[in-house]
């Protein structure tokens, strides 16, 4: 008998599947229940960015960043506003900075709770996911009252950030992280020693730190390899190196060590919010250079200089120095980059982003070559996937 | 001098690199206090190597290759590829200029990351890399022409979709704006000394014809 040839069974996954973390499309080539070959389509959610940012001014770029990586939108924006001060050799304000670390850490656990309580659902808990997203409502207040906006914040800005916080909200601030532990504590009774979560989890798209690294992993990810790298440490910016704060490591690089890292990394924002409150200097919250930040309403309506200024800014913009740089922050996901090119005009000449979750989807065939198809969902949950900056 | 901003660390490692690969670099530049490699296309994947392997280099993680377009350069595309050193903690940019036809190496072999960061430059840009792969289109729509990222492409596309409801399906049509793009320049005519004044081409308009 003539030896058949079985051709492998093609299985479209998406792009509307609710555990494929917004528009991914998987075409899967499996082998009975065994993945053979995984081929991620993405672009389904790319929008021109990069594109749209060469066309508006510096500050006009800015509200381009809250819609990459929508979970936690001030990171992205500090990637930015930081590189755009290092063309323009700015100095922000030590509150101005204070507040962006206070801001950016309230993200890394707005980040972290969705992506754990997400993950948690994709494997089968439902209950993670409903507690924390009553937490994530609370930090999308702090954000509101901050900014007037609860996801697209526009808040950090080259030069600073965009206004001083209102009165009392670092009281609020500060009493809710009193009580957010326990929710932590929470969660991780449920999921933590969990058996089922530990069966779809523990051993599930290993990666070593070597192979990590060759794939362009970064944060949570390299960490739960057990590399201890964070750019918060290693290159730190802003006040970061005035924080005290610790790494967590992981040390079997599966599905479940990037669980815990994100678990204990919650804690140690925490612990940065804390300090953050605690240290927080008063002071201007953005650079007094009037030629990049605009001024004080109530100036502008006395002082004719002011009003230049500020009708120069809303329409021009500034002129940027000629250069480039490439500048990266730790956001939640990992190395958040901007690649900025200025030619010395108002607009940047190029702007490339450099999305962590990019690396990490296209290293979604060698994680689930061999695993089951369950096994590529829970993959998935624990990359930390989000489309608005993979796509664009 | 830019150069002076840079850490002594990598400055040491700068004079290292241009003297072991003085022939496969064009030049090494500064960009404030970080240190661009630009690399003869052929010898770029020679760089790389050495980078990643090289003991006081390893440059094991290449967070991000992209494209850039200047279409004033002979050599319009460029591939830049943003290198980070975990165990030196320091980053390294190289660089490549290459034309619409001229293709590059790809770096795939090297990094398993550059594998849909190439693709991505491919579609943004139409920059090829020779022995990739897998080089497809990565973010564009399926069946999309040209290379949307390169300063000639218009901002608004050429094509729109929208759904018919007749056809039961989704239809691509040319673009209409409904009202002209607008793009505004506000480089200072006292300032830029490339800007052309609005009527500045009549004067020129006339000597041409003059000098028939």
């Amino acid at each position: 008998m003539a030896e058949v040839q079985i051709k492998p069974l093609t299985l479209n996954f998406g792009p509307q599947h609710p555990a494929a973390h917004g528009v991914l499309r998987l075409v899967l080539e499996m082998d009975g229940e065994i993945v053979e070959r995984a081929d991620p389509h993405i672009g389904l959610l790319h929008r021109g960015t990069e594109k749209l940012i060469e066309y508006k001014t510096y500050l006009q770029a800015v509200p381009y960043f809250d819609r990459l990586d929508y979970v936690a939108p001030m990171s992205q924006e500090h990637a930015y506003a930081l590189a755009v001060e290092k063309l323009l050799g700015l100095e922000v304000p030590k509150r101005g900075q204070y507040i962006r670390v206070l801001y950016a850490e309230l993200s890394r656990i707005l980040n972290h709770i969705l992506n754990i309580t997400t993950f948690a659902l994709d494997v089968g808990a439902m209950t993670p996911l409903l507690w924390g997203f009553e937490e994530r409502e609370h930090l999308m207040e702090f954000y509101e009252r901050a900014c007037g906006a609860r996801l697209h914040a526009a808040y950090f800005r080259p030069g600073g950030v965009h206004q001083d916080l209102p009165a009392g909200l670092l009281d609020d601030i500060s009493r809710w992280a009193e009580q957010f532990p326990a929710v932590v504590d929470d969660m991780e009774a449920l999921l933590t020693n969990n058996r089922i979560f530990k069966q779809r989890t523990v051993d599930i798209g290993v990666v070593t730190a070597e192979e990590a690294y060759n794939l362009g992993f970064t944060g949570p990810c390299v960490r739960a390899s057990g590399q201890a790298w964070d750019l918060r440490k290693s290159q730190p910016y802003d006040v970061y190196d005035e924080m005290d704060f610790d790494i967590p490591v992981g040390k079997t690089g599966d599905c479940y060590a990037r669980y815990l890292v994100r678990m204990e990394e919650i804690r140690q924002s925490l612990r940065i919010v804390k300090q953050c409150i605690a240290n927080m200097p008063d002071g201007p919250v953005k650079t007094t250079d009037r030629k990049i930040a605009p001024p004080p309403r109530g100036e502008m309506k006395k002082s004719m200089e002011a009003l230049i200024h500020h009708f120069k800014l809303y329409t021009e913009g500034y002129h940027v120095p000629a250069g480039e740089t490439y500048t990266a922050v730790e956001a939640p996901k990992g190395e958040f980059g901007v690649y900025l090119v200025s030619d010395g005009t108002n607009k940047p000449y190029r702007c490339k982003i450099r999305a962590p979750g990019f690396a990490f989807l296209s290293a979604m065939d060698f994680l689930s070559k061999g695993h089951m198809l369950a096994d590529t969902v829970a993959i998935i949950g624990s990359l930390d996937i989000v489309f608005g900056e993979i796509d664009r | 001098m830019p150069r002076a901003e840079a850490s002594q660390a990598l400055k040491d490692l700068v004079d290292y690199i241009s003297v072991q690969m003085d022939e496969a670099l064009v030049s090494v530049e500064w960009a404030g206090n970080e240190a661009v490699l630009r690399a003869r296309p052929q010898s770029v994947l020679k760089v790389l190597r050495f980078l990643r392997d090289d003991s006081q280099c390893l440059f094991k993680n290449m967070v991000d290759l992209c494209g850039a377009d200047y279409p004033e350069r002979e050599q319009r595309l460029e591939v830049v590829y943003n290198l980070l050193s975990v165990s030196h903690n320091l980053r390294m940019r190289v660089k490549v200029s290459t034309d619409e036809e001229t293709p590059v190496p790809s770096s795939s072999g090297l990094f398993a990351s550059a594998e849909w960061n190439e693709r991505e430059a491919w579609d943004m840009y139409g920059i090829f890399f020779s022995d990739h792969p897998d080089l497809r289109r990565i973010l564009t729509d399926y069946g999309f022409e040209g290379h949307p990222m390169r300063k000639d492409f218009p901002l608004t596309g050429h094509v729109e979709v929208r759904y018919d409801d007749e056809l039961k399906r989704v239809v691509y049509e040319p673009v209409k704006l409904t009202q002209d793009f607008r793009s505004f320049d506000f480089l200072s005519p006292w300032e830029g000394a490339q800007a052309v004044l609005p009527g500045d081409d009549k004067a020129t308009e006339g000597e041409d014809a003059g000098a028939e």
